[in-house]
């Protein structure tokens, strides 16, 4: 099956383990994947903000890159990109011709989890991770994608790893974008709510699907001296196993 | 328009209710509570999906023809012997009910929680005229001691705590200040009954409007608003335009989701159904009453699809108590009468962006107000559509009195998001936006003077006042997948 990785540009820049990991577990599924380089960002972070314009003229680069490919599936390892790209014909109302490109590239859009699961279902996944640990459902993928079983059934497959369910685990973050930058009291306001509840519980590690909400935590867990292992599903499923 | 806005010091009311300990000590009790009760109140209906989207499809036909519902209302209403009068704006609304006042002789009311008259500033107005108003709902009677806006639409004291109502009662009606929640619930009904028997004009919202019979629907758990719509001579009651059902049998929908979304109640205590005044053939009751029937705006947001649901709204409060924002800060920091998601969509509509400009931002776009809202309003659709606006900077339609053109002093952030987009649109320029992000990333996450120098920067001082940058291991990921050759099979 061949598949598209859009790796996003957060990944691509801020967290590339992220990317390699998920080009290894695409592999074990029995995908060949293609990265095509001309790609940048899904313009989510000025959509988020009111600068649709802006948006657009990004977006149009990601419809662009796609727009003659005859992968089955474009794979993002991203909640929050997967759901821009899911919004982009919204975004194309005015252009009926884009517009057409973006639901047809949208429908074969999905988010990593899901993929694995429902897509092209991944069972050997060879990973060790002894450890607590739990998962984050950041909010795109929760809400507007429905990631919700998908990721906890496949660190279930994790061998060694013990799944803690948190009381806030559905609770925002506290990214939210420029909002973190915004307005940044009530982010970290957010993030310590949920944050307070892993410190209480001896946890190991915090995965999530969505690198903005690990850097959120990540960076608030630090400032406030934690050393727990912040990390991306496709790390812990490619932890400890034969790569 | 909106009276006693504040939303443009969102900012200075957001670092004041974070620095209020008892604020969000109460915040956090009470959102939790009502949270907890709406989800075991939802394990009670095996079809509350089925529930929402039959409200939303009930909202949806009324909000398409509003005009022909509420005419039908107000025909209906005449009929059955209510006095109806359409008011274009607060001002307009607020002379009529000083007219009313006026004519009934009274120089003393009793009023139920109503956030339409709080939207029209109606208190203020009459205590201007020498009227006092005095609220009868328990929660809004302690704001009105305390000299406060109500900071929840359900419940207006929510930010208060029991020894902070206590120490209110001790100073303001002489009671001792140590009272248990009976003994000071006691001591104010012992006050606000004697009122009920002297006023002669009571004053109260409405839930629901039903078009069918020119009936209104008032809930309560307190007794109040049976008292004020029925023991003084003349009743008037203040609604919204988009208040309007079509039918009764309409009831039976939107009541199993009220009550449960809002307090986790199957049902409130009571539910006064009116249709005329009760007293008018010498039944009990009112001999007249007045339905005062408000735009203020409201009907400027039919015009588009997207914002024509803020209208849908019925005034749970669940969307308040699910907002991880406002369970931070509570409504008071929002500057308006409509606080929380619902408030952050209907605040700007209603007043304008010129001043409410702020609260479109006040969101991470989360999305769990619309995952518990009764009628699926796309809160966070909406949030966006006026972050355009604020963007391009042309205002809502129905601004009355405001600039058609915001200012929003957003020089430097639209150049940025401009510069950025020029850079995302093509590989090269991408790879070189990237390798600069990566030297701040790395440069600011060190221990440096570097650090430090970035550190001071916009934008990334607010990211680093409180948390730690991540430091980028590695080259970049298309750097490493071009070094690994490429696609395997």
């Amino acid at each position: 099956m061949k598949v598209e990785l859009f790796v996003s540009c957060l990944v691509d820049q801020m967290w590339p383990q992220v990317g390699m990991a998920t080009v290894a577990l695409l592999e074990r599924a029995g995908c060949t994947v293609r990265f095509d380089p001309r790609q940048t960002c899904c313009g989510q972070p000025a959509y988020n903000t009111g600068y649709r314009d802006e948006a657009r003229s990004v977006a149009t680069c990601f419809l662009d890159t796609y727009a003659r490919s005859d992968a089955e599936a474009i794979v993002v390892p991203s909640g929050s990109c997967a759901a821009m790209i899911h919004h982009l014909p919204e975004l194309f109302a005015a252009d009926p011709d884009r517009q057409r490109l973006a639901r047809e590239l949208a429908g074969r859009t999905h988010e990593l989890a899901t993929f694995l699961t429902s897509v092209r279902p991944l069972d050997a996944i060879d990973a060790r991770f002894e450890g607590r640990v739990t998962w984050h459902d950041a909010c795109h993928g929760l809400r507007d994608l429905g990631v919700k079983d998908a990721p906890r059934a496949l660190l279930a497959k994790v061998a060694g790893l013990e799944l803690v369910e948190l009381a806030s685990c559905e609770s925002c973050c506290g990214f939210g974008g420029t909002f973190s930058v915004k307005v940044p009291d009530v982010s970290l306001a957010m993030a310590d709510h949920k944050i307070d509840e892993m410190l209480a519980n001896e946890l190991d590690a915090i995965v999530s699907g969505d690198v903005s909400c690990l850097m959120q935590l990540e960076g608030r867990l630090r400032r406030r001296g934690s050393t727990v292992r912040v990390m991306h599903l496709a790390e812990v499923l490619t932890t400890g196993g034969v790569a | 328009m909106i009276e006693h806005l504040t939303s443009e010091r969102f900012e200075q009311n957001v670092d004041r209710a974070l620095a209020d300990e008892t604020l969000r000590g109460a915040l956090r009790h009470a959102t939790g509570l009502f949270s907890e009760r709406r989800t075991t109140a939802l394990q009670e209906v095996s079809d509350w999906e089925a529930l929402r989207d039959r409200a939303r499809a009930i909202k949806d036909e009324v909000l398409r023809d509003l005009d022909t519902h509420v005419d039908r209302f107000e025909e209906r209403a005449r009929a059955a012997g209510a006095i109806v009068h359409r008011a274009r704006d607060g001002a307009e609304a607020r002379r009529i009910v000083l007219d009313l006042v006026r004519a009934a002789d009274a120089d003393m009311l009793v009023k139920s929680k109503s956030m339409t008259s709080e939207e029209i500033g109606l208190n203020d107005a009459l205590e201007a005229q020498g009227i006092e108003p005095i609220e009868t709902d328990l929660g809004e009677w302690i704001v009105q001691l305390a000299g406060e806006l109500p900071s929840h639409i359900i419940v207006p004291a929510i930010h208060k705590t029991k020894r902070q109502i206590a120490e209110l009662f001790r100073d303001k009606v002489g009671a001792q200040g140590d009272e248990s929640p009976e003994e000071l619930t006691a001591i104010a009904r012992r006050i606000l009954r004697r009122k009920f028997a002297e006023a002669r004009v009571g004053i109260t919202g409405v839930n629901f409007a039903i078009a069918e019979t020119g009936t209104i629907l008032i809930l309560e758990n307190e007794g109040n608003i049976r008292f004020t719509n029925t023991l003084p001579p003349v009743h008037i009651a203040l609604m919204g335009i988009e208040k309007v059902l079509p039918r009764m049998a309409d009831l039976a929908t939107f009541l199993r989701l009220l009550p449960r979304s809002g307090t986790g109640q199957h049902l409130t205590s009571y539910q006064s159904l009116l249709t005329g005044p009760g007293g008018r053939d010498g039944g009990e009751g009112p001999r007249e009453m007045h339905i005062v029937i408000l735009d203020n705006g409201r009907s400027e947001l039919l015009r588009e699809e997207i914002t024509r649901q803020s209208l849908a709204c019925i005034r749970c409060g669940a969307c308040l108590n699910a907002c991880p924002v406002y369970q931070q800060i509570g409504g008071h920091a929002y500057g308006s009468v409509y606080p929380g998601p619902i408030g952050a969509i209907l605040t700007p509509q209603l007043a304008g962006l010129e001043r409410t400009r702020k609260l479109p931002y006040a969101s991470s776009l989360c999305g769990a107000c619309r995952d518990v809202c009764p009628l699926k309003i796309d809160i966070p659709a909406l949030l966006l559509h006026l972050r355009a606006k604020v963007v391009t900077g042309e205002d809502v339609p129905g601004a009355h009195g405001t600039a058609s053109v915001i200012r929003s002093g957003r020089f430097l952030e639209r150049r940025a998001f401009r510069a950025w987009a020029f850079l995302m649109r093509g590989p090269t320029r991408y790879a070189l936006a990237s390798f600069g992000a990566r030297l701040v990333a790395r440069l600011g996450s060190g221990a440096g003077v570097f650090a430090r120098i970035l550190g001071r920067m916009p934008v990334l001082r607010s990211w680093t006042k409180g948390r730690t940058l991540h430091r980028p291991g590695g080259k970049s990921f298309r750097a490493q997948y071009r070094a690994r050759g490429g696609p395997r099979t």
